[in-house]
């Protein structure tokens, strides 16, 4: 059997092992003082940046009412075909509202091209990201998920103006 | 034949001819708005401003003669330049909320704001307000903000629908488009405008924002309204019909249909009365069974009844397959007694395209032998025959003969067996003892014959239990092709119903006729060859605009 020769030999110093172990365990030491990353999720949770990209929301303005006007250009572009909007007339100033404003939770990818496409500024990435279900029909988020305060939403428009 | 050149491009032109007539004659589309192939020239939308040489102005295609030796430019420098100033000019006191309007992805001043306009706006001054939302008349909506004053729904009211109702008022940025005094835009052909218009100035007021035109899928078929057999196309979205529109066809409609086949010919399909599945009477209430169980029980009440002791009744609502072999399944059990019931309304009629049969397929169920044989029963003496009670038995297809006949429904009861094709419950079924759950003309393939004799294809819309929107061949959106059973709007309604000539077929069989068919155009492969009037036709012949059968055209019916 061939033996097989290293790249490079090891000096006599990491031979002995004592040396090198020493150094190991110093860095290990030095690191165990240092501040801690990890968190105790879900005691402690996560609040992400305004660029972070959680579940879609519709934005409900100060009158309590959506903005969307259910054009249906999110669900024209949403490429995981995730958005199903049905329109239906108001004798309010915009003439139309989503009667049925439905995400499909499985489906959403998280891509935030609906929100990039939306003329009203009414659908947005919020920074809620705990979306877990143990029923397909759970996912399925309506009207009655979907409305969130614009108050709620304020540093996600301030980002996206900042970034358009 | 007189010649000219536009961009290039050498093109014949009949003496007389306008340019963009000559132009779209051969292929060349010049962008305009207020022209229409079937209106009078206005020439007042600008748009389709071309460079003529040795001319010394731009002149627009839509009202300048071509001439012999013509070089004309449409996508020359000025020419463009004329077209971006055009579109500039349109779009200063037009509304950017293509989102809210409902013409949006079918507009005509959005796709030219993409292909013809530079895309930016100098305008910043405040755009002008007019009244929005007004209801014009029973079916179209107007918005005034939106109307670019093209004048096509005007002069559609003037010269096709020959009722004037509408009209400009007032001047410059201010003129918008209001009906006569006391008038309301509520002629039978009104709904057309809302197709014309360029914009989404005009609407449906029955489809307004029900669905965004690009979610729906178009399916090519013939309007089940009169015997005029309208080409039209059903536009559908999960499952479900939203809307009709004619589709052109010179022979027949034009570019037109009436309001009536419009808003009234689809509804039907998605109610709820729809019959799902087939129905027994059990101990005198209908109840939902198997289908084999229904041809069983059909086939065997059937053999109860001596020949004359029976009655057929075919539909003119019903395809030619259909009503072929509901003729054969007749002829095989030895009846004569076969009709159907005529449909007509005089008033329905007019000279422009309602006929007064108000059936599509009255003279091809003639033609394919739902008619009384010798000594056999006409529809007056089936109905003298129930009274009599000579006939027991009374086999019907689509139709409702207790709607038609209402002093027959006390006799109906009287009848030993009644079996019944119907899409929808209605008052004739109340009496049957077997229903079969019949296909819409959305559902099924066949063929109809309209008054002038002229064969039209019907293709499914909409999907059944049993056939599937990709296999069967029907157009399909971007929600068809990718919805799968998980997604809500891919979950709408299906019934479980079949072409009435699939149930003959499957109860023929039953009853030991052997009737192999599985497709209809395999039926009308039999039609065309064993009927004369028919022959030399199939389905790749009629193809989308139809084909003319020797069937001569109809006579004025009698009303029955």
């Amino acid at each position: 059997m061939a033996v097989k020769k290293r790249k490079n030999e090891l000096t006599f110093l990491e031979r002995i092992y004592i040396v090198e172990i020493i150094k190991g365990l110093s860095l290990t030491l030095k690191n165990m003082f240092k501040p801690k990353f990890t968190m105790k999720y879900p005691e402690e949770k996560f609040i992400p940046p305004a660029s972070y990209r959680g579940r879609p929301v519709l934005v409900m303005d100060e009158s309590g009412e959506e903005r969307c006007v259910a054009c249906g250009l999110c669900s024209r572009v949403c490429p995981a075909l995730a958005i199903e909007v049905q329109a239906g007339e108001t004798t309010r100033e915009k003439e139309r509202y989503p009667e049925k404003f439905e995400i499909n939770m499985l489906r959403c990818i998280f891509c935030g091209l609906c929100e990039e496409v939306c003329p009203e500024e009414a659908i947005l990435m919020s920074k809620d990201y705990e979306l877990a279900f143990d029923r397909r029909s759970d996912a399925l988020y309506g009207k009655d998920k979907l409305l969130v305060p614009i108050s709620q939403l304020k540093d996600r428009i301030e980002f996206l103006r900042g970034y358009k | 034949m007189p010649k000219l050149v536009i961009d290039g491009k050498e093109i014949e032109f009949k003496q007389g001819q306008t340019i963009i007539q000559a132009a779209k004659d051969n292929g060349i589309t010049i962008p305009h708005f207020c022209w229409h192939e079937s209106l009078s020239v206005s020439g007042n939308c600008r748009v389709c401003l071309v460079e003529i040489e040795k001319m010394p102005k731009l002149a627009i295609a839509c009202s300048t003669t071509a001439a012999d030796g013509m070089v004309v430019h449409t996508a020359s420098e000025k020419a463009l330049g004329a077209r971006n100033a055009v579109m500039e000019f349109l779009l200063i006191n037009h509304p950017l909320d293509c989102p809210i309007c409902d013409e949006a992805g079918e507009c005509k001043l959005q796709d030219y704001a993409y292909s013809h306009s530079v895309g930016e706006s100098r305008f910043v001054e405040e755009k002008n307000h007019k009244d929005k939302r007004v209801p014009l008349g029973p079916y179209v909506m107007f918005d005034g903000d939106r109307c670019i004053s093209c004048s096509r729904c005007i002069r559609f009211c003037d010269e096709i629908a020959k009722d004037p109702e509408l009209t400009f008022v007032k001047r410059g940025d201010r003129v918008t488009i209001v009906t006569f005094p006391g008038e309301e835009l509520d002629n039978p052909y009104s709904l057309n405008v809302t197709d014309i218009c360029p914009v989404g100035a005009l609407t449906n007021r029955d489809f307004r924002f029900k669905a965004r035109v690009w979610d729906m899928s178009a399916n090519k078929t013939i309007c089940q309204g009169c015997s005029r057999g309208c080409n039209i196309e059903l536009w559908v979205r999960n499952n479900q019909v939203l809307r009709i529109t004619p589709r052109l066809n010179e022979e027949v409609n034009s570019f037109w249909m009436c309001d009536h086949g419009r808003i009234n010919t689809f509804k039907f399909i998605n109610a709820e009365d729809r019959v799902d599945g087939p129905q027994l009477r059990k101990e005198g209430a209908l109840a939902k069974v198997e289908w084999e169980e229904a041809y069983n029980f059909a086939a065997s009440e059937l053999k109860k009844f001596s020949k004359n002791e029976i009655a057929f009744i075919g539909s003119p609502f019903a395809t030619l397959e259909d009503n072929y072999l509901f003729a054969k399944f007749a002829s095989s059990l030895g009846s004569k007694n076969i009709d159907f019931i005529r449909h007509t309304d005089s008033s329905f009629e007019d000279d422009i395209l309602r006929k007064e049969d108000l059936t599509p397929n009255s003279l091809g169920a003639e033609a394919v032998g739902i008619k009384p044989g010798k000594d056999g029963l006409n529809l007056e003496g089936i109905i003298k025959g129930i009274k009599e009670k000579k006939i027991k038995a009374l086999y019907l297809i689509e139709d409702d003969i207790v709607a038609a006949y209402p002093e027959l429904e006390e006799y109906l009861a009287n009848l030993d067996l009644l079996i019944v094709h119907a899409t929808n419950f209605n008052k004739t079924t109340n009496y049957a003892d077997v229903i079969f759950p019949a296909a819409t003309y959305a559902e099924k393939n066949g063929t109809v014959v309209n008054f002038q004799g002229r064969v039209q294809r019907l293709k499914p819309a909409v999907s059944t239990v049993e056939t599937d929107r990709a296999i069967d061949g029907m157009s399909m959106s971007r929600l068809d092709k990718f919805g799968t059973q998980y997604d809500k709007w891919a979950q709408g309604a299906k019934y479980d119903a079949k072409s009435t000539w699939k149930i003959i077929a499957a109860l023929s069989n039953v009853l030991g006729n052997k009737v192999k068919f599985n497709l209809a155009e395999e039926v009308f492969n039999e039609i065309s060859k064993s009927i004369n009037s028919f022959s030399g036709l199939d389905y790749d012949v009629i193809g989308e605009l139809g084909a003319k059968s020797k069937l001569q055209t109809s006579e004025k019916i009698v009303n029955a």
